[in-house]
This record gives C-alpha cells, structure tokens and sequence, in this order.
C-alpha cells in the first residue's frame, strides 16, 4: 500500500482490525440531517461509506455527502457506480472528491436500474468497475486522467473496491479479485455475509493466489431488524444470499424478539469472521437502523475504537 | 460519433455481421475480445462489463437484469476453462471500449491494429510500474 492520508489506510496498515459503517441514504438538502446521522456514527465506525444512489433510487450524491460526513468528524468513503456517470464524469467526481479531502474511494458496477425507481433509466456504463479501479489508480499514482493529460497535481486516494463471493460463478470469484488488485484495488468490501463457510472458502483461495497481503479484505455484515426485513433483502436486493437456516432461526422468534436475535445472529458472524485469516475488518450495516449498527459494533466487543488523533500521526508514516 | 466505415469495410461487415451474430450474438462492437470471455460476448452484458461478472449473478447463474437469461460471464468462466489456448487470457485487464467503432469490422480493426489504440493515460501496468 502506498501512502495516502487515508486513516482507514493507516489503521489498516498498522494491524487493527477496522470497523465501517454506512451512511444511511439521505433525501433532504438540508445538511443537518447528514451531518447528524453521520455524528450518530462516530467513535464506532472508522470510516463510513456513502453511497451512490443506492439499489439504483436516487438519494443526496455520495460527493456532497460524503463532504459532510467529514465536516462531522468522521472519515467518509466516497462510494461510485459506473452506472450513472461516464469516464468524464467518473474522473470529474474522483478529483473533486479528493479536492474536498476525500480520501477513501470506493468502485462498484452498481445495482442495474432495473432494481430502482426509475427503472425506465438509461444507464451510462462507459467502463467497467475494474477499468474505473485503474483509472483512478493512474490519476493517483501518474497525476494523468484516460486522456493522458496531467492535473495540477495528482489526488491521493486509498482505493477500494468490491466482490461478491457468493454469486456465482464461484470459482472465477477470487481470479477476478486478483484481476481487481492487479488493475490497483487497496481494500475490498465484499458483499453480505450470511454464508461464512464460503468466505472463508474465498478467502483460503485468495490466500492461494498471494492476495491477502496485497489488499485489506473487510467483510460485510447485516443487521437484520426482522423476519421479514430478511426475506425482503434475499429476495429483492440484487447479489444478497440468506441461507435458509438464518431466516427460520429469525421467524422462529416472535416478531418483537426478532430485533435482538438479528443482532445476536450479526454479532456471532462477526465473531466468526476475525477468525478467519485475511479478514482485515468488519463493514457493519443495517436498513435504516443505526441503533442496530451500533449495538453489534458494541456487543461484538469492537469498542473502544482507535483515537482519531492517531490518524494524524500515522498519516506521516510513509 | 462512429467513425466512417469505407467501401470495403462495408463489404467486410456484411460477412462478418451475419456471421458472428449467429455465432456468438454479436453486438458489433468492432473490438472483439471473445478470446479472453471463453468466446461469450461480453458486450451481451447488460451492464457491458468486459472485465468479469458483477455481485448481481443470482444463485441459479442468471442474469440479475434478465433472470431469464444465464449470466454471460457464467457462460464466459466456463467457456474459457475449456480453451486450450487462450484460458489465462481470462485474467486480461480489457481496456475501456471505444464506443467509436461500435458498428465496424472488428476484423478489419485487428488487422490494421486500429482495436489496440489505448487512451494515452491507459496504463496497462500500472501497478506493476508502480511496486517497482
Ligand atoms: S466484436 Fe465485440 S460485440 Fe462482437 S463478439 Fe466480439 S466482443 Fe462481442
């Protein structure tokens, strides 16, 4: 990892097992409403994701939003699609982002807009995610966007990117990672986690392939708030695997019970997953329930988080 | 804007076209990289990912857009396993499509090297430069 003044980068790289969150989607222009919910999340995420129009609905852009999340102290990462920008819009965003002292990015294809509220959309996809992951690596590292012209000087950025080891086809999962960390992915963001034994499959395969010292893996976890949120997430949110087993354990409990066992059941895959070796951190995330967000954070023992102010030093480190 | 095609392209398309849309339902992009998506066009991809499969495959191997479709990376993984030539080209890292040739004879534009012109700021190695 190259530096960057990135704290999530520099907690990574000193050893600490990191714990994001996510700014839940925001409809308002009125920056209170971000800039609270954002502060509702600090001191128990060390970075929080925005999200770009998220399950293709549209919501406050991930650049505005993720300015704001650090105006409230906590250090955002700048989610974007390919879906809804081309490669000079893609480029435009990544420089202002960084102009606005975002310093974590995150490259993702996006849910198709067929999952969304505007389904009659014309979607851009330009480039692919993994083209997006170099080209944002060359901006940093070159200081040059595609065309090849040079910016006044280049942006700094820890560059993330995503994969979904349970979709198939399973096999071509870790190749593609290692695709990604080739094309200049830092730090990965899998998708939810219900199913461990297959990310500990993954991950043993990506620890085949010599990728695990080259790039922080950090699962993600949900926080089902019930039975039915479950149900709905599995069938509905594009990429999301829920074994059976942990959707009868949810509907074996009464519906106002269900809340807690959703948090005993994310705790516990929590647990399992600092287990398993290559596994860097947890991305905790629930559907517009920060409480639930928090008490996991709390409940799996991830508290005290490292002081900000260690950011500052060790963003010296080279 | 596409770029124009001469009288001899024209030709060439008119054999290529029928050809390779029976074949492998091509979509005419005029940069054909079959041999690194196990001869399954990417460009069938609804989301035209030339690089791999997105998170969305549902657990069946369809497509999260058209669940009535197979995934054509699902469909590509496979096929490149059965390549003996070209399996690692699976690994390639394809560059951005150039939307200019949308429409002309990818044979035309491998034989005069036109489908190999990168944006200048493409960097094919970058990471590898980098680490040295
Ligand atoms: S020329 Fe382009 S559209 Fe046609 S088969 Fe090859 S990759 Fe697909």
């Amino acid at each position: 990892m190259r530096s960057a003044p990135s704290r999530l980068a520099a907690l990574l790289r000193q050893g600490h097992f990191v714990v994001t969150a996510e700014l839940s989607a925001i409809d308002s222009p009125d920056p209170a409403v971000t800039l609270n919910r954002a502060a509702a999340l600090r001191g128990h995420a060390d970075a929080v994701n925005c999200t770009d129009n998220t399950g293709a609905h549209v919501h406050l852009s991930p650049l505005a939003a993720a300015h704001l999340v650090s105006e409230a102290g906590v250090e955002p990462i700048m989610q974007l699609t390919t879906r809804d920008r081309n490669r000079l819009g893609l480029q435009a965003d990544l420089l202002g982002a960084a102009a606005l002292g975002v310093r974590n990015v995150l490259i993702m294809s996006g849910d198709d807009v067929s999952a969304g509220d505007h389904p009659e959309a014309r979607s851009s996809y330009d480039i692919d995610s993994m083209q997006l992951v170099r080209i944002a690596r060359t901006m940093r590292d070159q200081g040059t966007y595609l065309s090849g012209r040079r910016m006044e000087s280049a942006p700094s950025f820890f560059i993330g990117a995503v994969e979904n080891p349970f979709a198939p086809p399973y096999d071509f999962r870790p190749a593609r990672l290692a695709k990604k960390v080739e094309a200049g992915a830092e730090f990965i963001q899998t998708q939810l986690v219900f199913d461990v034994p297959r990310l500990d499959a993954f991950m043993r395969r990506a620890g085949d392939l010599g990728l695990l010292e080259r790039v922080a893996i950090i699962p993600s976890v949900a926080v089902p708030r019930s039975a039915r949120g479950a149900r709905f997430m599995k069938e509905k949110v594009p990429g999301v695997q829920i074994p059976d087993a942990v959707l009868r354990r949810l509907e074996a409990v009464p519906v106002a019970r269900q809340a807690a066992e959703g948090i005993r059941i994310a705790v516990e895959i929590v647990n399992q997953l600092r287990d398993i070796a290559g596994v860097r951190g947890v991305h905790v995330i629930a559907i517009r329930w920060d409480e639930g967000v928090l008490t996991v954070i709390e409940e799996a023992g991830l508290l005290p988080r490292p002081l900000a102010g260690a950011g500052a030093a060790v963003a010296a480190l080279p | 804007m596409n770029e124009p095609v001469s009288l001899l392209g024209r030709a060439v398309i008119a054999i290529e076209r029928p050809l390779k849309e029976a074949v492998w339902d091509c979509r005419m992009c005029g940069q054909c990289i079959l041999h690194s998506t196990g001869l399954s066009c990417p460009m069938r991809c609804p989301k035209n990912l030339r690089n791999g499969p997105c998170g969305g495959v549902r657990a069946d191997g369809a497509c999260e857009v058209f669940p009535d479709r197979p995934c054509v990376w699902v469909e590509a993984w496979e096929g490149s396993r059965r390549l003996p030539l070209w399996r690692d080209h699976a690994d390639h890292l394809n560059p951005p499509v150039d939307w200019r040739l949308q429409g002309s004879s990818s044979w035309i534009n491998l034989a005069t090297g036109r489908d190999r012109r990168r944006p200048r700021g493409w960097v094919s190695e970058a990471a590898d430069a980098q680490r040295a």
